[in-house]
């Protein structure tokens, strides 16, 4: 398989995310679109690095992976409060960012 | 200690070192008499240095001593120090005299005064005796101005001295404004002057005069300001309507400050400038006209007061435009040997009213009547400062007064001359005239003081009447002898001329007032328009309370209004603005983050479209 | 090895401040106690240099007390201190207003922590704007003196009332005219505002020098471009100017001062002001003769229209605190006139002017502040009578203001007389009658409210009966203020003689006749 074949999949799983990321209406689901879409750059990173032989891209992606944990973490955290506070995990009730 | 200089300074310290003490020692100053007594004591070492200064500088010659003021760098830029010669130790010692005097006076005025109030009163007391001679031993323009403006000050303090009363309060203010306004002027005229002879000095002036080496172009404009500022002080019309209300201070600072000393600064000014002055007659002749005119004003204001003191400042002020007539055509040691004898009979006027106003609690003439036999003494000094006044032989005014107008015929000012001659008509009249109703006649009814009360001034302040009067008579007597030296021919017939309208001034008042031949109603109708006019103070009050009410505070008021609805206003148009252009824009924050990832979605694909496009 | 006196003077308020932060938390009298060491150090050592200053070097810009270290050399920006005859005249303004407010703000009670440590940090920027002869950490040290004042103001400032009117009366309504908070975001913004134009006209200054050194001493051995001097002034004058309260860019100062806190009027009209004044001189006529002399015209019309508009402004006031804040507009322009008269009178009156003005209105504003404590009032024409019931206070009143209308004896006079006689030997020699009708006009308004507060009759209002007079620390910053003032007045010798050696090199190098 060449190179374009992984980064179809690439694409398609990014777009996968964005449209879960815009469409979703729970913070869980918006949580897990960005996963999609982190993957879909870790996806990228790898079948760049293995066609190019170049091992920086690995590296870069175990970076990503690491800091995906984190942000996972720190994300589903702040979902817990917000459930906790505000009692909903519904994107469309939180606006407290509203101008 | 045979320098003059030495002594005027020691003279000029002596009262700094009194207001020092008494400004920073306050239990000393709370105590009242101890400030009393320690500024007396001072004052009278300061007298006998004056003195002995004199009497060293008599002999002519100048002495100074000088200090560094404001350094700089070529040279300092101002020095201050004294310069003592003649005129200014004989004026040193009518001040420390007239000063000395009226702080022993003062101690059984203000007896019932609270002690606090008694030492801030001598505290300001000090204070000016140091300002007025500093200014009497100026030997520049920067010292005379500094010590000027403070003798303004302590003018505007002591007017103020009883600030709890409104007329007080305001009197002192409007005191220190209409001076300051003059002030202003000669503060430019100095500027000016310094800037066209690159000195402030006297004797460096006189110098360059004496060499013709001051530029005259110019020079009008320069000695008509230094003239502002001596109007002001010395009340040349217009300027003259802040020293009738100065009289709400107590009365021997009245005598002090508002008859004898500071008022005189402005005539002692242009005694001493006159060689600067002659340069520019026109001003000379402006300063003799005006003179001759505010004499005759204030002598006609003098005529329809019922207030003991305030005839006495009208009469300063007519006294004082005699003085600026004599200057004016060009006689100065006229003008300023009328300052001294002026000096001490005024003195003895205000002094002898205070008594008055001390025994029956009233400045109002009509209230009096019949103090004659109450207060012998008082009335026998108060009679010999009147005559003083009015100009009759053998009493203090007389001669001065005649130099006056035979220097005022000789400079060529016949027109001066005449008002000058119905002024001391007036003023025989006015003097006489509270003298008649005031100690002649019989108690007023209307009275309400107990009358047992009444009676003469106790020691403390009767010793210095008696030294005043002493020194009128004396002076009177005195003067004709030695041979003032004349500089002009006066003629015979002016002295007959004075002494006719003098008698005939007083035997007007006798008339109307004692015997009532004349009747006082048909007096006042006769000359009915002049008599509304002048109780109107010719409406002069009334239009400096115009320009400061109608113009300065409401020009001050559109101003303000200016600066904080229309300067300030653009200003927050600008940030309302701001405020209105972000209201607008907050709207695009819907804090919904599908809209924000929508938002970055978008920027992408437009920014890949702007980098791929076929250009 | 040499002490850096001049680093210990500056850099001791901010000790104090970190010290007041970790140790003083809850105890307001060791707060106070540590801020008065503090400044007491500062103020010890700046009279001491004071003392030791060589005033014989008047023939070279010599700046004294220098000490180097260098912080970014590749940048060429060091920390470089120096005090010369003017700076060192601003430095013991400082110490004095500095002290004197500690004493004037004794009796803060809301969060006097935050306050005192907050002022504190204040005072070392000011410190170093005046010692710092590297523009990068002027700058810096500039803005470390604007920041503080937001929070200082909006958090113990007072709120005034003003009743919107006129055709922009609904921007008034619309910003919140009055506030605190709209005097405090007033103000900052409009220094900061101001210190944009001044970092725009050091980084072109830099360029010019060719991107190696931000120094003072180095640039000033330059020949700036003409073009460059031109706008480069301007730029300098409208930043440092905002801060000196130039006309029409004045309005934040009295909105500022009004609602400050004491101590923080007496520091910002005091010295603050100064630091802007200060700034066009050192910078502007220092470094930038041919600009100084292209705009100076400039420079002298506004001073003029700041004296006058500055004291009628005053006048129509009501707050009295209001008043006092006109009047420092007035005197600014005092200040400004004095330095475009580009002579050596004009210009040693100018610095001295910096300090008189400065000594008077810390004076004014620290019995302001005593008086609305007592009588909780500042509307003039409510209050009446106070002369026998706080006789001090009145008297320190009186003595400002006979030394804000330029009364001999008063450090005033020294300062408006020099400006006048700089005046009409200038170039522009009418300037001399704006000037000569300000202080006329401030006889006007300084003697109405004089005597409407404390020396006239009673007020009826049964509030102002009793009223104490000042008490304890209170006494020390009015005597050391007073005293100043007076001492200043009666032997102006001992400011001008210092000053002249820093401004006779300006003056050489503006190629003007000294």
């Amino acid at each position: 398989m060449g190179l374009g074949a992984y980064l179809t999949l690439a694409a398609a799983l990014f777009a996968i995310g964005l449209f879960g990321v815009i469409t979703r209406r729970n913070t869980i689901g918006i949580l897990l679109g960005i996963e999609l879409m982190l993957n879909a750059v870790n996806i990228n990173l790898v079948a760049f690095a293995r066609f190019n032989a170049d091992v920086v891209g690995m590296i870069f992606t175990l970076f990503t992976i690491c800091i995906t944990v984190a942000e996972v973490a720190l994300g589903l955290a702040i979902t817990i409060l917000i459930f906790r506070i505000r009692r909903t995990v519904v994107a469309d009730h939180l606006d407290l960012l509203k101008g | 200690m045979s320098d003059p200089a030495l002594l005027a300074l020691t003279a000029l310290l002596l009262p700094a070192v009194s207001f020092l003490v008494l400004a920073i020692v306050a239990p000393l100053r709370r105590h009242g008499h101890a400030a009393a007594y320690l500024s007396i004591a001072l004052s009278a070492a300061s007298l006998v240095t004056a003195v002995a200064a004199w009497r060293v500088s008599a002999a002519g010659g100048f002495a100074e001593r000088l200090f560094s003021w404001i350094p700089a760098d070529a040279g300092p830029l101002a020095v201050v120090g004294v310069l003592a010669d003649g005129d200014s130790t004989l004026m040193l010692i009518l001040v420390a005299l007239v000063s000395f005097l009226v702080q022993v006076y003062s101690l059984g005025y203000l007896s019932d005064e609270a002690l606090p109030s008694l030492g801030r009163y001598y505290t300001y007391q000090s204070l000016f005796a140091f300002s007025m001679m500093g200014l009497v031993l100026a030997p520049n323009f920067v010292q005379l101005f500094i010590c000027w403006e403070l003798v303004g000050l302590c003018s505007y303090l002591l007017i103020g001295y009883w600030y709890t009363r409104p007329e007080a309060a305001r009197a002192a203010v409007k005191a220190f404004w209409i001076t300051k306004a003059g002030d202003t002027g000669m503060l430019v005229g100095i500027v000016l002057l310094w800037y066209q002879t690159g000195t402030f000095d006297f004797l460096q002036l006189l110098q360059l005069a004496d060499t013709g080496l001051i530029p005259l172009e110019g020079l009008g404009v320069i000695t008509f300001c230094i003239y502002l500022g001596a109007a002001g002080k010395s009340a040349q019309f217009p300027f003259h309507v802040w020293l009738p209300d100065a009289m709400e201070g107590p009365t021997p600072v009245s005598a002090l400050i508002h008859a004898a000393t500071m008022v005189t600064a402005g005539v002692y000014l242009l005694t001493r400038l006159v060689w600067l002055f002659r340069l520019t007659p026109d001003v000379m002749e402006i300063v003799a006209w005006n003179g001759a005119f505010t004499a005759l004003l204030a002598a006609v204001l003098a005529c329809v007061q019922t207030d003991i003191k305030r005839v006495l400042a009208y009469s300063t002020v007519s006294q004082l435009g005699y003085m600026m007539t004599a200057i004016g055509a060009g006689f100065a040691s006229a003008g300023f040997l009328h300052l001294l004898t002026h000096g001490i009979f005024k003195a003895l006027l205000f002094l002898g009213a205070g008594a008055v106003i001390h025994a029956v609690a009233t400045n109002e003439i009509f209230q009096m009547g019949g103090l004659g036999r109450k207060m012998p003494q008082t009335t026998i000094v108060f009679v010999v400062g009147a005559l003083s006044l009015a100009g009759i032989p053998f009493f203090g005014g007389f001669f001065s007064k005649e130099e006056i107008l035979g220097a005022t015929m000789a400079g060529g000012f016949p027109g001066a001359f005449a008002m000058l001659l119905f002024a001391a008509f007036l003023t025989a009249f006015y003097m006489f005239r509270v003298i008649f109703i005031a100690f002649g006649g019989t108690p007023a009814p209307a009275h309400g003081v107990a009358e047992s009360h009444v009676h003469d001034a106790p020691p403390f302040m009767a010793l210095p009447l008696w030294i005043l009067a002493a020194l009128a008579v004396g002076v009177g007597i005195f003067l004709p002898l030695v041979r003032w030296e004349a500089e002009f021919e006066a003629l015979h017939w002016i002295t007959y001329a004075a002494i006719t309208v003098a008698v005939l001034g007083i035997a007007l008042a006798y008339l109307v007032y004692q015997r009532r031949a004349i009747s006082a109603g048909t007096l006042a109708t006769v000359f009915a328009p002049i008599r509304i006019a002048a109780e109107h103070r010719f409406w002069l009050d009334d239009v400096f309370a115009g320009i400061y009410r109608s113009i300065i505070l409401r020009f001050s008021l559109i101003v303000g209004w200016v600066d904080r609805y229309l300067v300030d206003g653009v200003l927050n148009v600008l940030s309302a603005w701001t405020l209105m252009a972000g209201d607008r824009l907050r709207r695009i924050q819907t804090g919904q983050p599908q809209d924000y990832v929508y938002g970055i979605a978008l920027g992408v694909i437009a920014l890949l479209v702007w980098i791929r496009w076929p250009r | 090895m040499r002490i850096p006196v001049l680093s210990i003077i500056t850099w001791a308020p901010f000790i104090g401040a970190v010290l007041i932060m970790f140790l003083a938390r809850h105890r307001p009298l060791l707060v106070r106690w540590l801020a008065l060491l503090s400044t007491g150090t500062s103020f010890v050592l700046s009279l001491a240099i004071y003392w030791a200053f060589d005033r014989t070097q008047a023939d070279v810009p010599f700046f004294q007390f220098y000490e180097e270290l260098p912080l970014v050399p590749p940048l060429g920006i060091n920390y470089q201190v120096g005090v010369d005859g003017m700076s060192l005249l601003m430095v013991l303004l400082t110490s004095i207003i500095i002290f004197a407010g500690v004493f004037a703000s004794w009796t803060v009670k809301e969060r006097s922590q935050e306050f005192y440590a907050l002022l504190l940090v204040l005072v070392t920027g000011v410190y170093g704007v005046f010692i710092s002869l590297d523009l990068f950490v002027l700058f810096l040290f500039y803005e470390i003196a604007v920041l503080p004042m937001y929070l200082l103001i909006g958090i113990w400032g007072s709120s005034g009332e003003i009743r919107p009117q006129g055709i922009f009366g609904w921007a008034l309504r619309r910003t919140g005219v009055g506030t605190k908070e709209y005097a405090a975001m007033k103000l900052t913004l409009y220094l900061l505002f101001g210190s944009a134009f001044i970092l725009v006209g050091i980084l072109a200054l830099y360029v010019a020098a060719g991107s190696s050194t931000f120094s003072f001493l180095e640039m000033e051995g330059m020949q700036f471009d003409r073009g460059l001097q031109s706008w480069v002034f301007l730029a300098f004058y409208v930043g440092f100017g905002i801060l000196a309260g130039i006309w029409p860019l004045h309005t934040w100062s009295p909105d500022g001062h009004a609602s400050a806190p004491t101590a923080v009027s007496m520091l910002h009209a005091g010295v603050l002001m100064k630091l802007g004044a200060y700034g066009v001189v050192r910078l502007g006529l220092g470094l930038l003769p041919d600009g100084t002399q292209e705009w100076v015209w400039l420079v002298g019309a506004i001073a003029c229209v700041n004296i006058v508009y500055g004291a009628l402004s005053a006048m129509a006031q009501t707050d009295l605190k209001y008043v006092i804040a006109y009047s420092s507009v007035s005197h600014m322009g005092v200040v400004m006139l004095g330095m475009a008269t580009l002579t050596e009178t004009g210009l040693n009156a100018s610095v001295f002017q910096m300090f008189a003005h400065g000594i008077m209105t810390g004076l004014f504003f620290a019995l302001v502040g005593l008086v609305y404590e007592k009588a909780h009032s500042r509307a003039i024409f409510s209050m009446g009578g106070f002369g026998q019931m706080m006789p001090g206070i009145a008297t320190a009143f009186t003595v400002a203001g006979l030394s804000s209308l330029g009364l001999p004896a008063t450090a005033g006079f020294v300062a408006e007389f020099m400006t006048f006689l700089g005046a009409w030997q200038s170039t522009h020699p009418w300037w001399l009658f704006p000037a000569v009708i300000g202080a006329f006009l401030t006889a006007v308004y300084v003697l109405r409210v004089t005597k409407q507060i404390f020396w006239g009759p009673k007020a009826a209002d049964p509030h102002f009966q009793h009223l104490p007079d000042a008490q304890g620390p209170e006494w020390v910053a009015l005597v050391l203020l007073v005293g100043t003032l007076v001492l200043f007045g009666v032997a102006p010798g001992i400011a001008i003689g210092p000053v002249d050696t820093a401004t006779l090199p300006l003056l050489l190098r503006l190629g003007g006749a000294p």
